[in-house]
C-alpha cells in the first residue's frame, strides 16, 4: 500500500432489497479493497445474483435500505450505463441472446460507448480489430464465434467465454463473475481462470460468485463469503470454500431459525 | 410490476421520434387551382404538353374515380378526405420546360437537396447512384443521364420519356396496374404528376444504382407520382426511391403508382426508404401514404424484387406485389416497418403465382412503438396451372411497451396442388434482460433500442443496396429513438 490510504473498491453497508414486495437481501455488508479478489457461495436463491444486479442497476429491485458505494462515490440512482462506464462489470449467470447483432459490432458499440463516457476518442475498425485479435486469441474465441448473433446458439460454455471476452476488452475495475465457471469443462475453466487471472491488478476487483471450491483452486480469492438469507453469514479464507464442500449449508439454516 | 412500467416509459422517451426532415423551402410555385374536376385533369396534361391519348386515359380514369368507393379493408383510420381541399398540382416557378442543367436550378431547391443529404451535384454525390428528384410536382434533376446513355439506358421523368420514348410508355403504362384498379390508383391515373421512367435494353446490366428522391414541400399539395421501369430481357436495374416532407398540421395525400414489367431473363431489384413526415406524438398532421407498386415478371426466369423500409408516414398502405406469369420467374419481398406514436400502417404484399415452378419469398418484420398499430396483410396465390409453385413466408413482429398492435393477417389460396406454400410468424418483444445486458455494457438505452432493432431486421437491411444500407440502419434507430440526432 502507498502512503496514500487507498479508497475502498466497493463499500456495502446494512442493505436491504425487495423484489415485488419480498425481502431478498436483509442488512448486508462487503467491504472490498482495490486489488482483492472476494468469492461469494451461498445456496441457491440466497440472492447472490440478485446482489450482482442491484450493484450493477438493474431495474426492478427496491432498494429499502442501506447504500453501495463504488470508489467513494454512493450508486444510488445511478443508471446501469453510467455505472458500466465508470468501470462495474457483471459477467451474467444467463448471458442474454441479442438475435441478429453480431457479436463483434455489439462489444465495439459497448466499447465506443464507455470510451465516449471517458472522454476517449473511439476506436476505429482497424484498431478495434486489431485488439480484438489478441484478445480472442488468449481466451480461444474462434472469428466465427464474433460473427456470430451475441450469445445465440452458443453452447452453455461459450457464453461463459464470451462473458470473460467482454470483460477482457471493457477493462473494468470492478467485475462481478456470476457463475461464470459454471457449464464449462475443465479445459474452459483453465482458460476462463488463466482469462480472469491475467486481469488481476492492484487496481482492480473481483467479486467472483461459485458453488464449486474447484475454480478457488485456479482464482484463489483473498476472501470467501457465506451469503445465505440474506445476510453475509461468515467470512473466511480459501479453506472456508473447502470446508463449505464438505458440510453444506446447514449450519446457516440453523444459526437463521 | 415496476421493473416494466419503467422501461416502457425509457422506451416511449425513445419512440419520440425527431423529424429532422421536417423544414420547409421557401421557393415560389405554380399551382393549378384548388380542387379536383376534369378542369385539373386537363389542367396538369396540358402543363406537360401531354399526348392525346394520354389525356383521354386520364379522362377515362378520372370519370371511373367519381364511381369508386375508398378501400375499407385495411386496419387504418382516418377522416373521410376532401379531395376538393387540396391542390393537385404544384411547381417550382420556371420549371416548366423540365429538368435543364444544374446551373439553371434554383440555389433554394440545391440546398434543400444538400440538407436532406441528397446533394445533386454529380461530383458530390455518390459514386455510381444517378439520382432523379422530384420536387411536389415535377422533376428538378436528373443526374449522370449521358453516363447511362452511352449504354442505352434512359432513366428521366416521366414526362420527358414521353417526348423520348412515346411508344414505350403507351406500350406499357397500366399495363401493371390498370387504372380501375383502386381508388388510390384510378386518382393517380387522372392526376399523375412526375416520376421516374426507366428503361434497360436488352442484355445491359444497369451500371450504376439508379434512385429517385421525391420530396413534398408545398401546403395542402397531394404528390402523385408515376414510376414506370422496364427491364427488358436479360437485363438488369436496381433502383432506389427516398422520400420526405416537411412538419405540417394537416394530413397530405401521397397515392403514388409504381409499375414494374421484368421480360425474359431480367431481374428488377426496387428498393424503398420511405420517411414521409409521420406526424407529431398526438397523431397530428402527417403525410397519407396511400401507394399502389406492382410488378409483373413477364418473362419466363425474371425476378422482381421489392425492398422497403418504411418508418415514416401518418397512415401507410401499401402492398408491392408481384405477378408470377413467366415460368420458373421469381418474387421476392423482403419490408421493414416501423410504427411509432400514432401511426398506422397496413402493409404488405400480394404474390400471384401464374406461371409453373415460380417461387415467391416474403420476409416482413413489423416493429411497433408507442401507440401505433401495423397489420402485414398479404396474399399468395396458386393458380391452377402454377405447377410447382412455392412461397415461403416469414412474418415477425416486435413490440415496444405494452400500448402498440401489431396483427398478421395471411391470405393463402391454392388452387394448385403441387404447389407449396409455407409461413411462419412470430411475436417478440424487447425483454428487460436484454435492455439490462446492453446497458450493463455501457450502451445507453435508445442506443440499445436501436441495436436491437437492427438485429430484428438484419435479414432485410441486407437486401438493400450497400450505399444505402448504412443510411437505413440509422433511420431505424433515428425512427424509433428522438434522441440521436
Ligand atoms: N424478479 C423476481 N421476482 C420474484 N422473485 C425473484 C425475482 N428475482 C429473484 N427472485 C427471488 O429472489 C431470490 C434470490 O434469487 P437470486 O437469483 O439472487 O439467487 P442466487 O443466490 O443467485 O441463486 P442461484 O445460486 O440459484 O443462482 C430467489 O428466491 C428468487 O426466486
Ligand atoms: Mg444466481
Amino acid at each position: 500500500m502507498s502512503k496514500k490510504k487507498a479508497k475502498k473498491m466497493l463499500e456495502i453497508k446494512n442493505l436491504h432489497v425487495s423484489v415485488d414486495g419480498t425481502e431478498i437481501l436483509k442488512g448486508l455488508d462487503l467491504s472490498v479493497n482495490p486489488g482483492e479478489m472476494h468469492a461469494i457461495m451461498g445456496p441457491n436463491g440466497s440472492g447472490k445474483s440478485t446482489l450482482s444486479h442491484v450493484i450493477a442497476g438493474r431495474d426492478g429491485y427496491e432498494i429499502t435500505g442501506g447504500r453501495i458505494i463504488f470508489q467513494g462515490e454512493d450508486l444510488t440512482g445511478m443508471a446501469p450505463e453510467v455505472r458500466a462506464a465508470k468501470g462495474i462489470f457483471l459477467a451474467f449467470q444467463y448471458p442474454v441472446e441479442i438475435p441478429g447483432v453480431a457479436n463483434t459490432t455489439f462489444l465495439k458499440e459497448a466499447l465506443n460507448a464507455i470510451r465516449r463516457f471517458k472522454g476517449e476518442g473511439e476506436l476505429d475498425a482497424m484498431q478495434f480489430v486489431k485488439m480484438m485479435r489478441a484478445k480472442t486469441k488468449e481466451l480461444g474465441i474462434s472469428d466465427d464465434m464474433l460473427k456470430r448473433a451475441v450469445n445465440v446458439g452458443f453452447s452453455g460454455g461459450e457464453k461463459k467465454r464470451n462473458e470473460v471476452l467482454q470483460m477482457a476488452v471493457l477493462n473494468p475495475t470492478l467485475a462481478i463473475l456470476d457463475e461464470t465457471d459454471s457449464g464449462l469443462d475443465i479445459d474452459a475453466l483453465k482458460i476462463v481462470a488463466e482469462g480472469v487471472n491475467k486481469l488481476r491488478s492492484p487496481q482492480r476487483s473481483m467479486l467472483i460468485i461459485t458453488h464449486y471450491q474447484r475454480l478457488l483452486d485456479y482464482i484463489v480469492p483473498d476472501k470467501v463469503h457465506v451469503l445465505a438469507h440474506g445476510k453475509i453469514q461468515r467470512t473466511g479464507g480459501k479453506e472456508l470454500a473447502l470446508e463449505l464442500e464438505e458440510k453444506g449449508y446447514a449450519e446457516f439454516d440453523e444459526a437463521a431459525a | 410490476m415496476a421493473a416494466s412500467t419503467q422501461t416502457a416509459q425509457q422506451v416511449q422517451e425513445l419512440a419520440d421520434d425527431k423529424y429532422k426532415y421536417g423544414f420547409v423551402t421557401d421557393i415560389e410555385s405554380e399551382t393549378a387551382p384548388k380542387g379536383l374536376n376534369e378542369d385539373t385533369v386537363r389542367f396538369i396534361s396540358a402543363k406537360k404538353n401531354e399526348p392525346e391519348w394520354l389525356l383521354a386515359w386520364r379522362l377515362k380514369a378520372f370519370r371511373h374515380w367519381l364511381t369508386m368507393a375508398e378501400p375499407t379493408w385495411a386496419k387504418v383510420g382516418f377522416p373521410e378526405i376532401d379531395y376538393q381541399d387540396s391542390y393537385y398540382y404544384s411547381a417550382p416557378k420556371g420549371s416548366d420546360d423540365g429538368p435543364k442543367s444544374l446551373e439553371d436550378i434554383d440555389p433554394e431547391l440545391l440546398a434543400t437537396y444538400e440538407k436532406l443529404g441528397i446533394p445533386l451535384r454529380e461530383q458530390e454525390f455518390l459514386a455510381g447512384v444517378a439520382v432523379d428528384a422530384v420536387f411536389d410536382s415535377v422533376s428538378v434533376a436528373t443526374t449522370f443521364k449521358s453516363k447511362l446513355e452511352e449504354v442505352g439506358v434512359i432513366f428521366c421523368p416521366i414526362s420527358e420519356a414521353l417526348e423520348k420514348c412515346p411508344d414505350l410508355v403507351k406500350k406499357y403504362l397500366g399495363t401493371v396496374v390498370p387504372y380501375t384498379d383502386n381508388k388510390h390508383a384510378t386518382l393517380n391515373s387522372a392526376v399523375f404528376t412526375d416520376g421516374s421512367f426507366v428503361y434497360i435494353p436488352p442484355g445491359v446490366r444497369c451500371p450504376m444504382e439508379l434512385s429517385t428522391y421525391f420530396r413534398i414541400n408545398a401546403k395542402n399539395t397531394g404528390q402523385f407520382e408515376r414510376t414506370l421501369i422496364i427491364a427488358d430481357k436479360e437485363s438488369y436495374v436496381s433502383y432506389l426511391e427516398g422520400c420526405t416532407a416537411p412538419m405540417r398540421d394537416e394530413n397530405q395525400l401521397h397515392a403514388a403508382v409504381v409499375e414494374l414489367v421484368a421480360l425474359d431473363d431480367a431481374e428488377i431489384k426496387y428498393s424503398t426508404v420511405q420517411n414521409w413526415y409521420p406526424g407529431d406524438e398526438n397523431g397530428k398532421g402527417g403525410i397519407y401514404n396511400f401507394v399502389t407498386k406492382r410488378g409483373a415478371c413477364r418473362g419466363r426466369n425474371s425476378k422482381i424484387s421489392w425492398t422497403q423500409v418504411e418508418t415514416g408516414s401518418a397512415i401507410t398502405w401499401k402492398y408491392p406485389s408481384c405477378i408470377l406469369q413467366g415460368d420458373n420467374s421469381v418474387g421476392e419481398f423482403y419490408s421493414i416497418a416501423i410504427t411509432n406514436n400514432c401511426q398506422q400502417a397496413d402493409t404488405g404484399t400480394k404474390m400471384i403465382h401464374l406461371g409453373r415452378n415460380t417461387t415467391s419469398k416474403i420476409i416482413s418484420k413489423g416493429i411497433s412503438a408507442g401507440r401505433a398499430n401495423q397489420t402485414y396483410r398479404g396474399l399468395v396465390r396458386m393458380s391452377p396451372k402454377a405447377e410447382g409453385a412455392r412461397n415461403f413466408t416469414q412474418c415477425d413482429s416486435l413490440l415496444i411497451g405494452n400500448e402498440c398492435g401489431a396483427h398478421t393477417v395471411p391470405y393463402i389460396e391454392s388452387k394448385n396442388k403441387t404447389a407449396i406454400v409455407e409461413h411462419e410468424a412470430t411475436t417478440s418483444t424487447i425483454s428487460e434482460d436484454q435492455m439490462f445486458y446492453l446497458r450493463q455494457r455501457g450502451i445507453p438505452p435508445e442506443a440499445a433500442v436501436a441495436l436491437v432493432v437492427n438485429g430484428f431486421c438484419r435479414e432485410v437491411l441486407q437486401q438493400l443496396p450497400m450505399e444505402f444500407a448504412v443510411e437505413a440502419q440509422k433511420l431505424v434507430g433515428i425512427s424509433l429513438e428522438g434522441s440521436v440526432g
